[in-house]
């Protein structure tokens, strides 16, 4: 009986339903989807809030520090020399504790974790505890803020050069397997087991140390440049070291590692085919080469794309760059959870958007993949 | 074993895995030959000693071997104690029956530069008579000067350079530089006469019990295989130390991390279900937590251990995109026959992960594992450069955090910059060398690419 239902269903309302289906599929299974990615996103930054209060520990040593801080400071200062020590202990106790109210070191670290994570998820990020913004503000906020362009600059330049260089040449590599430059590269790929600062150390020895043509650090010269054509050079020079360090610690493998995948991908019976056809080269790589390997392309770009947020700890650290790795490596020093959290609350939630968007974006570039389908 | 031996031959076809395998080879062996030679207690108190260890050094001189790369000659440092094979003891007692010791110290000087210090250390015993030493110094031609004569304390340095007697008697110059020029010329000029020069020191005791003992100390403008740093210790310990921690932190995160990550997804695979969901949300939990920061942390909230670090790093590095690779490996392999008729012969599940699953990829485990010393080797150093290094470990990553702290690029010291950078290098470079061979060799779907 049931099939004659269906024989009978116009053909119109056949091709609705089955766009209701799959509309609901995709709604059921991105509803999943975010909820999963949600609750990774609150068990990582809660973890994050743990470790960077190291379960209550760091708290007890700020106390002391404050009450360290504040008794030298009454012993010290003229102003209360005539004081009795009775009247002194009652004053340092009193400034003491209202220290430890601002920073809210008074409330038990459950409950000031929870709070915590309620203000990171909403990006609330409030204020820092010591550290300050060049402006002198504390919100954490504009402290963030106000490194995140030196960063973009940095990591984007090197990153999208990166990306794009490599891409191209191990493309015309792939088509020039077995020769001479390929086995240059195949050689020189374990050159990228060496991190960039490693590279910085090594390039700011010959181009700042012995060459002295290129500055050893730091973002813009000393009497700042008063035209806009000046200071954009001088950052373009102060830039050149930290971003070769960057792109020179992943070119050769990034070459080889396209390089490879490409020519997995031109081994496949159909590119032979179309090879067979006399289809020109350049179609059969546009065609059949990088149209199946695109939703790598895109995955590993999407992945740079995060990573040109969170910035590069040591290489700014050597280079004396004043991006978003430079302050998270000066907030911890300080102890500053407000700034750690809110760093990392940043990554987590582009990573988490990127991960979401990277299923439909798959399903918009291959055909094969069905969303929601053959996933529980 | 057969199959073993023709991968073995496999991998002799490519030049890089015999430059990686020689280079981990010497690595291992210079770094169990430095750990017998200079014990671990041995190696933290020296490094951690102070003036009495290092204070007969230079400071801040780049090592010996830099000579062959220079036309004009640096001095190298000296120190010679009397009892050494070089110095010549004479030991005479007067009529009056007084003894009168005369140690000569042979200065073989082949150099184009002057020393910067000389310096005689005495250590004497007397009641209440001071032993007398007069010091005279002795040109390759054979003139004679007279330097100076006093009585000996207990313990007593005499600086040749600070005597003002021997300044003025010298045409006003630094008797450092003084001794060395021609005494005869009208115009000494300013090279250094090549030659054996003789600092003879006369010593003369006055009690029956009474000793006297000398040391020289010249200090050159070099120093030792690996030069010194800024309190005058010599590089040569924390170069050669850097290599067996090198090699065990790379080494034991490298197979920690890997044979972790492998045992997990084997169990992940074979239960499936809640366990394999349960490491999968895990596994994404990880990839929030920003691993650099919470190491960071980790070293400065809690402890800067080497020990510490290397345990946080293998579990931060366990559930990652690794844990993937296997799992997908370990679903093809759970299909087959031999799972199956393990199943049917009623293994436990004990069993099957451990004797079935796991022994099959652990070929494919060896690439990987090679190949990820290096970014373990590198985070060690890279700790250590973010002020992050053991405390009392001397290490290379912490010879480069110290000479960047002291601008060493900037001061033109590049040794104590070159030198562990470069085994840091080689060290890297070999590992990820034979682990690309590996890796070419033992997955085949790579081979010929």
């Amino acid at each position: 009986m049931g099939t004659d239902v269906i024989a009978v269903v116009p053909k119109e309302e056949k091709q609705k339903s089955a766009f209701l289906s799959t509309l609901s599929r995709v709604v059921r299974y991105s509803g999943i989807r975010l909820i999963t990615l949600f609750i990774t996103v609150v068990i990582g930054i809660y973890l994050t809030i743990m470790i960077a209060n190291m379960g209550g520990y760091v708290d007890q040593m700020m106390k002391s520090a404050i009450q360290e801080r504040i008794t030298v400071e009454i012993a010290k200062s003229p102003q209360y020399k005539t004081m009795d020590p009775a009247t002194k202990s009652v004053l340092a106790q009193e400034r003491i504790q209202s220290e430890i109210e601002r920073l809210n070191l008074d409330q038990p670290l459950v409950i000031r974790s929870f709070k915590f994570l309620k203000n990171a998820l909403t990006l609330n990020l409030g204020r820092a505890m010591f550290m300050t913004s060049n402006t002198g503000s504390r919100n954490v906020k504009i402290i963030i803020l106000e490194r995140l362009p030196y960063t973009l600059l940095l990591m984007g330049t090197s990153n999208l050069i990166l990306f794009f260089s490599t891409l191209y040449l191990a493309l015309a590599l792939s088509r020039k397997y077995g020769s001479f430059i390929d086995k240059v590269v195949i050689a020189l790929s374990p050159s990228s087991s060496v991190p960039p600062w490693f590279y910085g150390i090594f390039l700011i020895l010959i181009f700042a140390a012995v060459l002295k043509i290129l500055p050893f650090g730091g973002v813009i010269d000393a009497p700042v440049p008063k035209d806009f054509l000046g200071k954009a050079l001088s950052i373009g020079k102060h830039l050149i070291l930290p971003a070769s360090s960057l792109i020179l610690a992943s070119f050769f493998l990034s070459i080889y590692n396209w390089r490879t995948f490409f020519l997995i991908y031109s081994s496949e019976d159909y590119v032979e085919t179309a090879k067979a056809k006399g289809l020109s080269s350049r179609d059969i790589e546009r065609k059949y080469i990088l149209r199946p390997t695109l939703p790598t392309i895109i995955t590993s770009f999407a992945l740079i794309l995060i990573s040109l947020w969170t910035g590069a700890i040591i290489t700014e650290t050597v280079f004396l760059w004043p991006g978003l790795g430079r302050v998270t490596f000066q907030a911890i020093g300080q102890y500053d959870t407000p700034i750690i959290v809110g760093t990392t609350i940043i990554y987590a939630y582009l990573l988490a958007i990127t991960v979401f968007l990277l299923d439909f974006v798959y399903a918009l570039v291959d055909p094969r993949v069905k969303l929601g389908s053959g996933g529980n | 074993m057969k199959q073993f031996m023709q991968n073995i031959r496999e991998l002799l076809k490519y030049p890089t895995a015999i430059f990686g395998g020689l280079v981990v080879l010497a690595l291992i062996v210079s770094g169990i030959i430095v750990m017998i030679k200079i014990p671990y207690s041995q190696a933290i108190a020296t490094w951690r000693g102070g003036e009495e260890v290092y204070g007969k050094n230079p400071r801040n001189v780049p090592p010996k071997w830099v000579n062959y790369f220079r036309k004009d000659k640096l001095v190298e440092s000296l120190d010679m104690f009397e009892g050494d094979e070089d110095v010549e003891i004479v030991e005479i007692v007067t009529e009056g029956g007084t003894p009168i010791k005369t140690v000569t110290f042979p200065i073989d000087f082949q150099y184009d530069n002057f020393p910067t210090e000389l310096t005689l250390y005495f250590t004497s015993e007397y009641e209440s008579k001071q032993p007398f030493a007069s010091v005279k110094w002795i040109t390759p031609d054979g003139t004679e000067i007279k330097i100076n004569n006093f009585a000996v304390g207990k313990t007593h340095t005499f600086a040749i350079n600070q005597d003002t007697k021997l300044k003025k008697k010298l045409k006003n110059m630094a008797p450092s530089t003084g001794l060395f020029l021609d005494q005869n010329a009208e115009d000494p000029g300013k090279k250094p006469v090549r030659g054996t020069y003789k600092l003879v020191v006369e010593t003369v005791t006055f009690e029956p019990d009474s000793s006297i003992q000398t040391e020289f100390v010249m200090l050159g403008q070099v120093f030792g295989w690996a030069g010194t740093d800024h309190m005058r210790r010599d590089l040569l310990l924390p170069i050669l130390w850097g290599i067996p921690v090198a090699l065990a932190f790379g080494l034991i995160a490298a197979m920690g991390t890997s044979i972790m990550t492998m045992i997990i997804a084997a169990i992940a695979t074979w239960y499936g279900g809640l366990v394999e969901g349960l490491i999968q949300r895990i596994t994404e939990i990880n990839l929030v937590l920003p691993f650099l920061s919470i190491l960071i942390m980790i070293g400065t909230f809690y402890s800067r251990s080497i020990w510490v670090m290397l345990g946080a790093t293998i579990a931060l590095s366990i559930f990652t995109g690794g844990i993937l690779t296997y799992r997908a490996i370990f679903k093809q392999v759970k299909e087959s026959t031999y799972i199956e008729a393990a199943k049917a012969y009623g293994a436990s599940d004990k069993r099957i992960i451990f004797r079935y699953l796991i022994p099959r990829i652990i070929p494919l485990l060896l690439p990987g594992l090679v190949s990820s010393v290096p970014s373990f080797v590198f985070l060690e150093a890279s700790l250590a450069l973010l002020g992050l290094g053991d405390p009392v470990l001397p290490t290379w990553g912490k010879t480069i955090y110290e000479a960047y702290n002291n601008a060493a690029l900037y001061r033109g010291w590049y040794y104590w910059i070159i030198q562990p950078a470069t085994l840091l290098m080689i060290t890297g470079l070999g590992f990820a060398s034979l682990g690309f061979a590996l890796d070419r060799v033992f997955n085949p779907r790579l081979r010929g690419m």
